[in-house]
């Protein structure tokens, strides 16, 4: 992801696989928020990086996975990063902790200088 | 004479279509106690469908793996008839019946067939008896995937009756919440008022709790959600019918419904909405 | 360049986001949004977001702030037609775009407006 229209694509990407794994209104929208808010951070704070869709199948779920990197400069503090209203870069601050509520499963990697790795999920009754 | 593994069966089959029917249904008589005349018929195509793949899908060779494509039809008559059985509330050992009870005829014809090579008998039985366990096994887990599907569109159309969004008055709208509210049922109720608000343009909703016995912060958080949602949309929310013992509870949760119109009745908070859209009611 | 168009009717000025916005769009809508407020020295302003299938926290800032920003400028700004899911989705995002007047849909929004359609 290097542009405003690469977010735009990749919301797009997310939308087809909710629809095509049968997920219902509210939670598409939920998660396409949740993805547009992690690739804008991927854009602003680590300067591109990428975006990977996964499906996911349990033996009672289906559920949609997300994955964005970065090799920007990472976060120093994860727990101040996450917290509502807290933004390094002139936002509202929600992008991370709203993403994290969004879905149903957060992950956060992150290391100065090296970068971030940031993974969401959604399950759903199959 | 062929040996591939099935090779007699799929003989057996072709030759003795009539007859293994015919024993299937007696077999099934005797141990399925509801059967008319229309469910005999239609045992009667169904066995003669499932004879007719199996003897196109046994000499393909993939005995041992019934995803494979050649199972394609086999699987689909399957699970079709075994969905019908669980809406029509047969039991499972009913509906596997209908499998297994092929077997003993089998048998008897494949040793009748087979009894000058005692080896090539064992192989084909033991064949045919794992075909059929195979088989039966998709029966019962058609049969379970379909009582599970019943399950869960009845919990969804309870879900749905529970909350009902009625229409008081032009613009107004009402949701008299009935039962204990947990995430999931909140959740419905929440999606459900917002697009009655969409489809009748209503600009006041009110939402009666007198019958919610209790309310926890969950709940709380949900109703004050859905009222926060509703106003982006540009509806508002009146909550009436508070119990005392809620208003304790709300207070103690440290719940904060300041922003949130509340009345004591249902009536108080039409009256309120009625005055808000501009309507009255007068005693004449 | 692409851009979302502002249609006027007498004092009002409406907007129709149908394309999927992105942030560089949501920031030229707001500064063609605020110079159209002055140059038709109008009264109101209607965003209709009814075709808008989610709202970011970008998108919400960029509404709230050209809401903040019109007001500066002595307009109202009524934002109509959000979608159920979406309401949803903001709300458990955070965000409830304080000081911003809303409708259900374009009609609506014109009378809050003070000029009846």
């Amino acid at each position: 992801m290097r542009s405003d229209e690469d977010v735009v694509r990749l919301r797009k990407v997310v939308r087809e696989e909710l629809i095509s794994l049968g997920f219902g209104l509210v939670d598409q929208t939920k998660m396409i928020t949740a993805a547009s808010e992690l690739a804008r951070n991927t854009l602003k704070y680590g300067k591109g990086g990428e975006g990977h869709v996964l499906k996911l199948k349990d033996t009672v779920r289906i559920g949609l996975e997300l994955v964005f990197t970065d090799d920007g400069p990472g976060i120093p503090d994860i727990s101040l990063a996450l917290t509502d209203g807290y933004t390094s870069g002139g936002g509202l601050g929600l992008g991370l902790s709203g993403a994290k509520r969004l879905s149903d499963e957060f992950m956060i990697d992150t290391e100065s200088g090296v970068g971030t790795t940031v993974l969401i999920r959604k399950w759903k009754v199959s | 004479m062929t040996h591939a593994p099935g090779a007699q069966i799929v003989e057996i089959i072709k030759n003795n279509q009539k007859d293994l029917v015919g024993d299937l249904l007696a077999t099934m008589k005797k141990k399925v106690i509801r059967l008319d005349k229309s469910a005999e018929n239609e045992i009667i195509i169904q066995a003669t469908q499932l004879l007719g793949f199996l003897e196109i899908a046994i000499p393909q060779g993939q005995l041992s793996d019934l995803e494979t494509r050649a199972w394609d039809d086999t699987r689909q008559l399957l699970s079709d008839f075994s969905q019908t059985r669980a809406k029509e509330g047969f039991s499972p050992i009913e509906t596997a019946t209908f499998i297994f009870s092929f077997k003993e005829p089998l048998f008897t014809l494949l040793r009748t067939s087979l009894s000058n090579n005692p080896q090539l008998l064992a192989e084909e039985i033991a064949v045919t008896s794992l075909l059929f366990d195979e088989l039966g096994l998709l029966t019962i887990s058609s049969y379970q995937k379909a009582r599970e599907q019943i399950i869960l569109r009845q919990q969804q159309e309870l879900l749905e009756l529970s909350t009902p969004v009625v229409q008081l008055w032009q613009n107004i709208l009402a949701l008299p919440l009935i039962g204990t509210l947990d995430s999931a049922r909140t959740q419905v109720v929440m999606e459900n008022l917002l697009q009655k608000i969409v489809e009748t343009g209503a600009l006041i909703a009110i939402i009666d709790i007198t019958g919610v016995p209790t309310v926890d912060t969950l709940v709380a958080q949900h109703l004050l959600k859905t009222i926060a949602a509703a106003r982006l949309m540009g509806a508002d929310c009146i909550i009436s019918g508070i119990r005392p013992q809620i208003a304790q509870t709300i207070v103690h949760l440290g719940v904060n419904l300041e922003d949130v119109i509340t009345k004591a009745t249902l009536a108080d908070a039409f009256v309120v909405a009625l005055k808000t859209t501009g309507s009255s009611v007068t005693n004449s | 360049m692409e851009r979302i168009p502002i249609l006027r009717m007498g004092k009002l000025l409406l907007v129709t986001i149908q394309v999927d916005m992105h942030d560089r769009l949501a920031m030229t809508l707001q500064e063609d949004l605020t110079e159209r407020i002055v140059k038709e020295r109008a009264t109101g302003v209607l965003i209709d977001i009814s075709a808008l299938d989610i709202v970011d926290s970008f998108i919400g800032r960029m509404i709230s702030n050209t809401a903040a920003m019109a007001k500066i400028l002595d307009a109202k700004t009524v934002v109509v037609g959000m979608q159920p899911a979406v309401a949803i989705t903001l709300v458990e995002l955070g965000l409830t775009l304080e000081g911003v007047i809303t409708a259900l849909n374009v009609e609506r929004g014109i009378s809050l407006l003070g000029h009846n359609a």
